[in-house]
Formats: structure tokens, C-alpha cells, sequence
């Protein structure tokens, strides 16, 4: 699932700071999991930005509302006899539905009111990690299901750097918290799982044209399309 | 008991405090109030468990917010007390009562108020 985290008031303010009207759109999807961009945040980050314009003697109409998914067209759709009405829209879903919606809705201002982060996973309630990178080529089945371009911090791909102790990812130090290393993850998955030899086999250079080495990517499933 | 306390303060009751969100928080601000207290459980002894502990986090969140928007951190504070501690309610509404006096009008409150004297 796609990760993201609100983005400081003051810089949605300084966006939105010289229209008289502006709707924030949340989205159902991902970054209401996060807890970033649902309804709930569409309500408090309106509701937040009432106050400030109120209390500053600005008169605006500011309001909320929160589709199903920012990031198809069906769904923005729903918001189309209600777009003339403002003359800017903070929307809270990913980067992907921010330029949906503003590639839908070409003559309006979109801005985005989350920093998008990462495909990652809950931990537990208000905890959320990074676990893919969207590479293009799992190479999932070989390394235990444990990720080394998204878990390794240098993207290792044949054990890890030397750079590690007990564990943990050096990189941890610099940015003082605690950060497993990947392919200590993957070493004791694989021990557990008895394929380390798969250790004495170093992997196929990886094709990162799938990647973004490979431009904006596509997928198109010919059968699906209309 | 006939206990007093401020005739300003408006009660507004819950099952629990947990149930209390940041945007019941925010609309109150918005809607003009001068400030809230939300008068939550003792520690340890919520009947749910944990709802006065996700209620002082969400009185952090909102503190935080109005924060970022200009607005006093302290027009808002969870205290905690039980059902049976009455004279501690009242000496806590007098004592945020005379905190929000010293901060003043909700700016938001003044700024509509003016905006209708203009109009």
C-alpha cells in the first residue's frame, strides 16, 4: 500500500493563500490507511485552515470531501458538478491521484496536501514501513521474501556491505534510529528456511529497465481493455 | 454538594473520552469557543481500557495544530478525575476557566464578530 504523511500546514497555506475557494479532497484509499488523506484528515485539514483564514479576517469558502480513489477516473468523476465551484483543490491522495485529478481537471489548480513516502506495510496502529521499491522484477523467491532493494539501504544484491554490526544497517547511525540490515534479515530468513547455499550462487544482474532506469512505466493487459 | 463553578462552561457529556476526536476538538475552536477541557478518567481506570490514554494523544494532536495555526496551545488541556471527584471538577473548570481568561477571545470568535459589524 502506498504510504504518505501530511504535509506541513503552513506550506498548504502559502499554496492555497490567494483563492477565495478550495476544496480538499481526501481519498479512501491508501493514505486513509496511513492515515494521511482519508475523510478524517480531509475534515480536520479543512477544518484547520478555516480557523487560520477566519481568525487572519479572510473571507473563503473552504470544504471538504473524500471519493472512493483519487486514482481512477470514475471516481474523480464524481467531483466534476462540484468543481466550479472553488477555484483550487488540495488534494490529499497519493502522488498518483494528485495528477489524476489535475490531468482531469486541466483549468483548475491541484495542490497536494501529502508528501507521498513509500509501498510499505502497517506494523501495528500509527507504524508504517517501507517494503517495496516497485522495481519492476520481484526477485522476492530468492532472497526469502525479504526485499534487499527495498531493506538494504544500498540496494545490495548479493549479500550484505560490511558496513553493518549486530544486525543493524549502518546507515542507522547517521540517521539515529534503528534500521535492520536487509541481508542479515534475508540470512537468517534463509537459515530458517535451509537455502543458504542459495548464498554460493550469485544472482543475475538485475534488469533495472523495468525500473526507473526505464522511463514512466506502463502495463497494459490487452485483453482488460476496452 | 452545590458545588460552583463557572457558568460559562458548557458540558458537553460522552461515554467516554475516547470517543472524543480531533475534529470534535477543531470544530469547537471553529465554532468560536474561548477553550475546551476535556475532563477524562484516571489513569488505568478507563472502563474501555485505553480511551482517556487515545484521548490525551488526541488533545496533543490538537495542540499541536492550533500551533500551527496561530491559536494558544493551552486553550485546550485534558485533565483526569473520576465521577466522584466534584470538587476537583469544579476547582479544574475555575482554574482553565481563569487560564483561557488570561489568554483572551477566540481570535476566530473576533474576527467574525467584526466581520459582521462591517457588513
Amino acid at each position: 500500500m502506498i504510504m504518505a504523511k501530511p504535509k506541513p500546514i503552513d506550506e498548504v497555506i502559502s499554496e492555497i493563500n490567494h483563492f477565495d475557494s478550495i476544496l480538499v479532497a481526501g481519498c479512501n484509499g491508501c493514505v486513509s490507511v496511513c492515515e494521511a488523506g482519508g475523510l478524517k484528515e480531509a475534515e480536520i485539514l479543512a477544518s484547520s485552515l478555516r480557523i487560520y483564514f477566519t481568525k487572519a479576517g479572510s473571507r473563503k469558502q473552504i470544504d471538504e470531501v473524500s471519493v472512493t480513489r483519487q486514482c481512477d477516473k470514475e471516481y474523480l468523476r464524481e467531483l466534476e458538478e462540484r468543481m466550479g465551484e472553488y477555484g483550487a483543490v488540495v488534494s490529499l491522495a497519493c502522488g498518483a491521484g494528485v495528477q489524476l485529478m489535475a490531468e482531469m481537471y486541466g483549468a483548475k489548480p491541484i495542490f497536494p496536501g501529502v508528501d507521498t513516502c513509500f509501498v510499505g506495510v502497517t506494523e501495528q496502529h500509527g507504524v508504517w514501513s517501507e517494503r517495496c521499491q516497485a522495481c519492476g522484477q520481484c526477485i522476492l523467491a530468492s532472497t526469502g521474501g525479504i526485499c534487499p532493494i527495498a531493506r538494504c539501504s544500498k540496494r545490495m544484491l548479493n549479500g550484505p556491505c560490511g558496513g553493518s554490526e549486530k544486525g543493524k544497517c549502518e546507515i542507522g547511525v547517521l540517521l539515529n534510529r534503528d534500521i535492520p540490515c536487509g541481508w542479515h534479515l534475508i540470512y537468517e530468513r534463509l537459515k530458517a528456511l535451509g537455502q543458504l547455499h542459495r548464498f554460493g550462487v550469485p544472482s543475475d544482474d538485475k534488469d533495472w529497465s523495468g525500473s526507473r532506469d526505464g522511463g514512466p512505466r506502463e502495463i497494459i493487459k490487452e485483453e482488460s481493455r476496452p | 454538594m452545590r458545588l460552583e463553578y463557572p457558568a460559562n462552561v458548557r458540558i458537553i457529556k460522552v461515554p467516554c473520552t475516547g470517543r472524543v476526536g480531533v475534529i470534535h476538538l477543531l470544530k469547537a475552536f471553529e465554532k468560536g469557543v474561548d477553550g475546551v477541557l476535556v475532563a477524562g478518567c484516571l489513569d488505568g481506570d478507563c472502563h474501555y481500557q485505553a480511551g482517556n490514554l487515545r484521548a490525551k494523544k488526541r488533545v496533543a494532536s490538537v495542540q499541536r495544530i492550533l500551533e500551527s495555526i496561530g491559536l494558544a496551545k493551552d486553550r485546550i488541556a485534558m485533565y483526569n478525575l473520576s465521577a466522584g471527584m466534584g470538587p476537583r471538577f469544579a476547582e479544574i473548570a475555575r482554574e482553565m476557566e481563569e487560564k483561557i481568561r488570561q489568554l483572551g477571545p477566540n481570535p476566530v470568535r473576533l474576527a467574525r464578530a467584526q466581520k459582521e459589524v462591517a457588513a
